[in-house]
């Protein structure tokens, strides 16, 4: 599915070059819930921006979906991007003009569907996200979680193979995080393949593989037994306090 | 680009920024209105010089006596010219001249009609001098030949001699009195561009017989066949060379004769008009120039205030050429409409200005005041198609730019902007 050999990103600033990727192997298989951890600084968002395309990386081979992702034109790189890969920020990202319906229809109408189909389309999924009554909405009258869902559903309309969500849960409330890591998961359930950035614990210890990323460098990663021993100390710490 | 999706963007946005394209808008309109203003102004200042110039034949040419200022063939300076019948008809030779009439002038004459009579201005001369003159007839006919062969006693008198001697009666086919000697009434008629019609024509012919005149002329009157400054000068050359030979004087003696070219002044004027419009076009395109960087300016702005919402446009699959089709459509459309606005209301004004000036004139029965410089400030229809055109292409290239900084904006610089 997702597959980097060692991947080097650098930031030139002015004179001179900040090195945040220093060699990166990672496996991700279809299906997978990953967290990717990591102090600030540590490269965790260079790392997503280079799995959504959005950024280029200098050295290695990133493949995704058998498709070799390098030197691509912006063209290829955003059908690309349209097809394969769905986005969470943590910011939600939602065009403030445009009411929720229209939101979550937008990666359609870059893929040509005709303006009625694409608003039924988007009613579908608002609805799985429990949103129906919210349709007509503009995202100012929303909460936070009521956003975030949106552009969950937004990411989801054009059927990706991964979802990339950098913070998703950053600008949430606890109760409200959680709603939305149970999305997630049951998205993944589905057999999508969901990968989030993020610097919580307790968030990371609800995915099923956890990547920490320290300097540039894969630190560790955390799955099976160990992602046992994790998940306890930190969802039952907070359950405690 | 008829995609409705696109244009539902397009309003959507400017819906939410109502003032800001509304002052992009402005400037666009302002730009147009003032170059639709300065043209149609410029055509009226045209077009009036040019119609003072039609109150007489635009070709006319006149010649009148002056005296020698070079020594010639053993002549000394100073020695007057005189002009006699026979000028006339060697002029007429002169390849390139229309048609001409020699004229005699008689002031102050006495005409009177019962117990009414004034003094006026009387012109003898030959038909062809209402070519000349662009005299308008307004009853009977004007002299011609067989008034000339025949040495009639007829006149054609001046709208104002008529309303003067005849009040409201009929005065074709009178017998006026003209220095005491009984002349018919053959035709009134009017000068264009005067508001003085004060004066007679009777034939030359008639006059220098009655009026002792012998077969002299104050002046010949008469058109040029051309349609440039050289050839109108070849002409005007020409004529000197002939005359110099009749009456000894050196052809390049400019005070033996006074010679009058209207098609070289024509020529001239209409040649500052066609510079006063370059003038007026780069005046206009300047203004609307300024109003297409005020457009580009702007919409560079747009594309900064909306970096985020294109970068998240991108990260969901819009391509480069999408965004860029986004801000050039909404640049052309803003231009376009507000242009065509500016358009609108510049060529309204104008053309309510045209409307005003002619209520004005038709009002009393003589149309023309003498020295109107100001006539039809219109702007030709071709003209405002042409600029509804310009403003296309300049709301185009007032859009590539922010258009391509808006393609060029990474969808991670949205991801950051928080």
């Amino acid at each position: 599915m997702i597959r980097l050999n060692n991947i080097h990103k650098s930031y030139v600033m002015g004179n001179s070059s900040l090195h945040v990727l220093k060699g990166i192997d990672l496996h991700i298989e279809q299906g997978d819930f990953v967290s990717i951890m990591g102090s600030s600084g540590s490269g965790k968002s260079t790392l997503l921006n280079i799995l959504g395309m959005l950024d280029n990386y200098d050295n290695g081979s990133y493949h995704l979906s058998g498709n070799l992702i390098a030197n691509m034109s912006e063209k290829r790189a955003a059908k690309l991007r349209n097809e394969l890969v769905g986005f969470v920020f943590q910011s939600f990202n939602l065009i403030s003009f445009k009411n929720a319906m229209e939101n979550v229809a937008l990666p359609l109408y870059y893929k040509g569907v005709p303006r009625k189909k694409r608003n039924l389309i988007a009613m579908e999924y608002l609805e799985k996200l429990g949103l129906k009554d919210w349709a007509n909405h503009m995202p100012n009258e929303m909460s936070g979680g009521q956003k975030q869902r949106v552009a969950i559903a937004r990411a989801l309309i054009s059927k990706p193979k991964i979802i990339l969500a950098d913070e998703p849960t950053g600008a949430l409330d606890s109760a409200t995080s959680y709603e939305v890591m149970d999305i997630l998961r049951e998205i993944n359930d589905d057999g999508i393949t969901v990968i989030i950035v993020t610097h919580e614990h307790d968030i990371a210890a609800m995915t099923r593989q956890i990547i920490r990323l320290n300097d540039g460098r894969i630190h560790e990663i955390i799955r099976n037994g160990e992602l046992k021993n994790f998940q306890k100390s930190y969802i039952h710490g907070l359950e405690t306090a | 680009m008829f995609d409705i999706d696109k244009w539902q963007e397009i309003l959507a946005t400017i819906k939410k920024n109502k003032m800001r394209t509304f002052l992009t808008g402005f400037s666009v309109a302002w730009g147009i209105f003032m170059l639709m203003i300065l043209l149609g102004s410029g055509n009226g200042l045209s077009n009036g010089v040019a119609n003072n110039f039609m109150n007489d034949a635009v070709n006319a040419m006149w010649i009148w006596r002056g005296e020698t200022t070079i020594p010639y063939q053993g002549m000394k300076s100073g020695r007057p010219i005189q002009f006699q019948n026979q000028d006339q008809e060697i002029v007429q030779k002169v390849s390139g001249v229309g048609v001409s009439s020699g004229r005699y002038f008689m002031g102050n004459t006495r005409y009177s009609y019962l117990k009414e009579s004034g003094e006026y201005t009387t012109i003898t001369c030959q038909p062809a001098l209402k070519e000349v003159e662009n005299l308008i007839l307004n009853e009977g006919r004007f002299i011609n030949q067989l008034d000339i062969l025949q040495k009639r006693k007829v006149v054609v008198i001046g709208a104002d001699i008529k309303t003067a001697l005849f009040k409201d009666s009929v005065a074709l086919g009178e017998y006026v009195n003209v220095n005491m000697v009984p002349f018919k009434v053959i035709g009134i008629c009017t000068e264009p561009g005067s508001t003085r019609n004060r004066n007679a024509y009777m034939p030359l012919s008639t006059a220098q017989m009655i009026f002792s005149g012998s077969n002299q002329l104050h002046n010949l009157a008469l058109t040029i066949n051309a349609t440039t400054l050289e050839e109108s000068r070849a002409i005007e050359e020409q004529i000197r060379n002939v005359l110099g030979r009749q009456h000894k004087f050196d052809p390049k003696d400019e005070g033996a004769i006074g010679l009058y070219n209207k098609l070289e002044n024509y020529i001239q004027t209409m040649k500052i008009f066609q510079a006063i419009k370059i003038f007026i076009w780069i005046i206009g395109v300047g203004t609307l120039i300024a109003g297409i960087v005020g457009v580009s300016n702007i919409m560079l702005i747009v594309v900064k205030e909306r970096t985020k919402e294109i970068g998240i446009r991108k990260a969901i699959g819009a391509s480069p050429s999408s965004v860029i089709g986004l801000i050039m459509l909404e640049s052309i459309m803003i231009t376009t409409i507000a242009g065509y606005i500016g358009l609108v209301l510049g060529t309204g004004l104008m053309e309510l200005i045209n409307y005003g000036m002619m209520m004005q004139s038709t009002g009393p029965v003589s149309e023309e005041q003498g020295g109107t410089m100001f006539m039809n400030p219109t702007v030709d229809i071709n003209i405002a198609i042409y600029s509804t055109m310009l403003l296309i292409i300049a709301g185009a290239i007032a859009g590539y730019i922010p258009a391509k900084r808006a393609a060029s904006i990474r969808p991670i610089v949205a991801l950051r902007d928080e």
